[in-house]
């Protein structure tokens, strides 16, 4: 195994080129355990943690472009404002050491459906921005995910950014877990109401091969909520939300949990989240009650 | 950092030079494998076995250490990251006649069963005290929810951070 670790950005995606099958480690929380367990043993270890631009996010306007290795716990201290929703996420994601580690592109690299990051990145509409070394591309988040711990992602590509729409309206995630660190999620779920378009976005973790929208719950959320004068939501449009999110998973029984459980939970947190991010986004438009 | 590409072992592995500065000290370590972590240098190429091993995929906290100021487990960082780092492990936390006072803390508080968990769980406070000199209770847990002690049930791991956090 060789390991290189380069200082720009030209130079990491110069090896990629060079060394297509590189595993590229920047957090390393996913990354180690597999080496560690002798369950990978790449020809090239691509260290991308000293490549400044990774580790940087900037303000475009209506979005956050947040470098692929800013940590979890840099997004919650500095991007709550603008991306609440995950925000939140990053909040849940293991423990502060792991938060103090990982970041959104090795979620995306790993592209397993538990990922904590997913969610949200769907419900808000994110493009992923990737490189080789003729140049960049944007991946809609909707295209990214192939399969479980499958993406988009070309073996000559880095994962370099992650394009996130500032919230313009309320943001709610929920995790299903045995306790609140150190969780893979039993599922998960994300939603990011856009009061400006008049459009609710969904995502769904841990209860498909890949992260998933809900769309018909999105359609129906949009048509039946009061995007006049902002009225709770009823009980009954919590409900009929939750049914067709629960329907949109497409969940296994495995370790952590059954499919029916599975169904049940996503189909009570994703009401719940229904009901916050609509009060939330009332409070934005009406101001507190 | 280059890579020891050059130079390789009977086995043809590459074969890596770090330094970096370990509890103050600058160290330069010859022969590491590329594949291993930061846990590893310590306890088996540096014999500071302060840093625990025990679940090498960051669930325990056993391996907590500070690596450029900030809390991480040391089983999930590669050897090579660590090129020109300043790594802070529980053995450089005394001073030459007294313990630190976390470490005091948790000697007076009982906080101290079979003792694997407890140098992540003292780096881990010491952390939380520099960002936040009184936590709530709901902030200890927080801040040490990535650690684990199967023996003591956490009570007196919480006494022992309190108790730290009044002393100042």
């Amino acid at each position: 195994m060789d390991f290189f670790r380069p200082q720009s950005l030209q130079d990491a995606l110069k090896l990629k080129s060079e060394y297509p099958k590189a595993l590229c480690i920047n957090g390393g929380t996913d990354v180690m355990v597999e080496l560690n367990f002798d369950r990978k043993r790449p020809e090239v270890l691509l260290d991308l943690s000293a490549v400044p631009e990774l580790s940087n996010w900037s303000d475009e306007g209506d979005s956050i472009s947040l470098g692929a290795g800013v940590t979890y716990t840099r997004i919650y201290e500095e991007l709550a404002k603008e991306l609440p929703g995950l925000a939140m996420a990053s909040r849940t994601v293991g423990s502060l050491q792991i938060r103090n580690k990982g970041g959104v592109g090795g979620n995306l690299g790993s592209a397993s459906p538990a990922g904590d990051a997913h969610p949200a990145l769907l419900a808000t509409g994110a493009s992923v921005i990737v490189a080789n070394i003729t140049g960049r591309r944007a991946i809609d988040i909707n295209g990214f995910y192939l399969g479980p711990k499958k993406s988009a992602l070309q073996p000559d590509e880095i994962i370099i950014s992650i394009l996130i729409p500032k919230a313009k309206g309320g943001q709610e995630f929920s995790k299903i877990g045995t306790r609140n660190a150190m969780v893979i999620a039993v599922t998960s779920f994300g939603i990011a109401i856009d009061a400006s378009a008049q459009s609710v976005g969904t995502g769904i973790g841990s209860a498909g091969p890949t992260p998933l929208r809900a769309y018909e719950a999105e359609k129906y959320a949009a048509e039946n909520l009061d995007w006049d004068s902002y009225t709770p939501v009823s009980v009954v449009v919590m409900k009929e939300f939750g049914g067709l999110v629960a329907a949109a998973a497409k969940p296994i029984d495995d370790v952590r949990g059954t499919a029916a459980y599975r169904r049940h939970t996503l189909s009570v947190v994703s009401a719940r989240c229904l009901k916050w991010s609509w009060q939330k986004t009332s409070e934005m438009k009406m101001g507190r009650p | 950092m280059v890579l020891a590409k050059n130079i390789r072992d009977e086995n043809g592995e590459a074969m890596m030079r770090l330094t970096c500065t370990v509890n103050g000290e600058e160290q330069v370590i010859d022969d590491i494998w590329p594949g291993e972590s930061l846990l590893y240098v310590l306890r088996e190429r540096m014999g500071l076995p302060g840093a625990k091993n025990a679940c090498e995929q960051g669930e325990c906290g056993s391996c907590s250490v500070m690596l450029n100021d900030v809390l991480v487990c040391a089983c999930l960082v590669g050897a090579g990251q660590v090129e020109g780092a300043k790594i802070i492990t529980v053995e450089g936390l005394a001073g030459e006649k007294d313990l630190h006072p976390v470490q005091q803390a948790y000697l007076d508080a009982g906080a101290v069963q079979c003792g694997f968990c407890t140098p992540g769980l003292i780096i881990a406070t010491v952390d939380l005290l520099e960002s936040n000199p009184n936590p709530t209770d709901s902030e200890i847990r927080e801040a040490l929810a990535g650690n684990l002690c199967r023996c003591t049930g956490y009570s007196k791991i919480m006494d022992a951070v309190r108790l730290a956090a009044a002393r100042g």
